[in-house]
């Protein structure tokens, strides 16, 4: 479904008439089925990042392509209602201005729906992220990290999307709400039958929730590993990456 | 209409908001409210204090004051207040191209406004009154192409702060056109910065107009306008002072009055500034940066 082919991205690091440039991403290719949840682990600084930003099309490869059902995403109408994305900063990511409604209503709006079955949708919504209905008005600033990281996931599932991209999505929470959430995910993920990709440095999250885990290191990727088989990987950064954690 | 009911609460914005209100309706019928012709000459009222046919007093040439106070709201505030309205719009969309879109955009509107900001203000305006003739129009013309630099590059930097945040990201991520980010999104939280930054260069714009008409290069002589009658009374500042009072006041009043409407239009914009009922929140600035209210260089 989600193919990406080759990707490369540097930035530039000097200024206007400079020509040096710092490499992110080294041809990185891997694919996403529906319906799977794939995590990307990686330390700091390793790029995993900006690979998700041009998985959700916000900046463009300079070589290689990301393809969405064989669309280009940079598309935008083909990210249109098919994309979303859950990112890690609780207290920029809804409009400070927005109520959770409006915040919600953004994505909801994409679906076409009258103005009854929205309001049905948004009680629903609210309540499968385990929010109450009355939430429905306050301002983003009257939340706390959690309820906002829900909100953020409501308005992702609100446009019923084939996929959604989490970059940190859950690392800024603590760790009783991080289950929480991850529970949720998964409860989601099995109504909407929606593939995630879960950028993340957190190996446990992303064992917990992944089908299949890349592991990423200075811009290129170092192994795929079925989660399963988590304990059988071969490379040695992954071992070493692995081993730093509390054994499985 | 939320914005509406919060400003409705703040009792010195509906003051601002009603004195502005009644200010320009007075300057577009001014020949209604006036009570006398503000250009004709009574020499024998010559300094007269007021009296209760002239409100104000009379000038040096025994004009009323009054009158010619309101009809000087057309140049000293209409006008400006136009060409203010369009330099913060050309300002702004360049600043938000610049801001948004970054790159090469960016680096070119950038090296514009440098070389814009480059020249010495005073010395271009004068440089296209002589190229363009004298009259209030022109003045306001090069006020236009001067000073739209300096709103995009200050704009520039407050859509910077906001563009990069997860809010914008996610906005992008869905498929949502940049067109509706920057209106739904970007402009509702720059909007504080520009109102700001406009209100405070409003001031500064009516003292150089009346600089420009001193110089015998703006309003024409027997025209009403506040600057210019400050600066007829300044010629007679140690013998009657109180001269002053009646067009410096205006100024300051109409400076005023802006100030608290933006700094009102701020706080009725923003949820985080109101005191919600659900509980006493912290009350966070705004904007990271607050933009410092330095003078327009000009």
């Amino acid at each position: 479904m989600l193919i990406v082919n080759s990707v490369e991205k540097s930035y530039k690091t000097g200024g206007l008439f400079s020509k040096k440039t710092q490499k992110i991403l080294k041809g990185v290719s891997f694919d996403c089925q529906r319906g799977e949840s794939l995590g990307i682990i990686g330390e700091s600084g390793s790029g995993k990042s900006t690979l998700g930003r041009l998985i959700v099309g916000i900046e463009k490869p300079e070589a290689g392509t990301v393809l969405f059902e064989q669309k280009n995403i940079a598309d935008r109408s083909v990210r249109l209602g098919n994309i979303s994305a859950v990112f890690q900063d609780y207290k920029s990511s809804i409009n400070p201005f927005y109520t959770v409604e409006k915040a919600i209503m953004e994505t909801l709006i994409l679906q076409n729906k009258s103005r009854k079955e929205m309001q049905a949708k948004m009680d629903q919504l609210l309540i499968q992220v385990g929010l109450d209905t009355s939430y429905k008005t306050n301002y983003p600033h009257e939340l706390s990290g959690g309820e906002v990281q829900r909100v953020c996931i409501a308005r992702a599932i609100a446009a019923e999307p084939k996929c959604i991209l989490f970059d940190e999505a859950i690392s800024s929470l603590d760790v009783s709400v991080q289950t929480q959430v991850l529970d949720l995910l998964k409860e989601l993920k099995q109504i909407y039958n929606i593939s995630y990709i879960f950028i993340t440095h957190d190996i446990q999250a992303a064992a917990y929730i992944c089908d299949r885990v890349i592991i990423f290191r200075d811009g290129q990727i170092e192994e795929t590993a079925d989660v399963h088989q988590l304990r059988h990987v071969r490379s040695a950064y992954a071992k070493k990456l692995l081993g730093a954690i509390i054994p499985f | 209409m939320r914005i509406f009911m919060n400003l409705c609460k703040d009792k010195l914005a509906i003051a601002s908001l009603v004195f502005i209100a009644v200010l320009i309706t007075a300057g577009l019928f001014a020949p209604v409210f006036a009570p006398h012709n503000p250009e004709e000459v009574n020499m024998s009222l010559r300094y007269a204090g007021p009296s209760w046919e002239y409100i104000l007093g009379n000038d040096h040439l025994g004009r009323c004051i009054l009158s010619r106070i309101i009809y000087g709201i057309r140049p000293s505030v209409l006008w400006v207040f136009a060409a203010l309205f369009i330099s913060v719009l050309i300002g702004s969309i360049l600043g938000f191209l610049a801001g948004y879109f970054r790159g090469k955009n960016d680096a070119f509107i950038m090296k514009l406004c440098d070389v814009l900001l480059s020249f010495p203000g005073y010395v271009m305006a004068l440089a296209l009154v002589g190229l363009l003739g004298v009259g209030l129009e022109n003045i306001l013309i090069a006020f236009i192409l001067i000073k739209w630099a300096w709103f995009a590059r200050v704009i520039r930097t407050s859509v910077m702060q906001y563009a990069e945040l997860d809010y914008i990201k996610f906005a992008k991520a869905s498929g949502i056109s940049h067109g509706k980010i920057i209106w739904k999104h970007i402009v509702p939280v720059t909007f504080s910065d520009i109102a700001v930054i406009s209100s405070s260069s409003m001031g500064t714009m009516i003292l150089q107009i009346s600089g420009f008409s001193f110089l015998g290069l703006g309003v024409q002589a027997p025209q009403a306008e506040w600057g210019m009658m400050l600066n007829e009374a300044r010629e007679v500042m140690f013998t009657r002072p109180e001269l002053m009072l009646a067009p410096g006041l205006a100024i300051v009043l109409v400076v005023m009055a802006l100030n608290f409407l933006s700094d009102s239009l701020q706080v009725a914009l923003d949820p985080r500034l109101l005191n919600s009922n659900k509980g006493n929140q912290v009350m966070a600035p705004v904007s990271k940066i607050k933009i410092q209210e330095k003078e327009v260089p000009n």
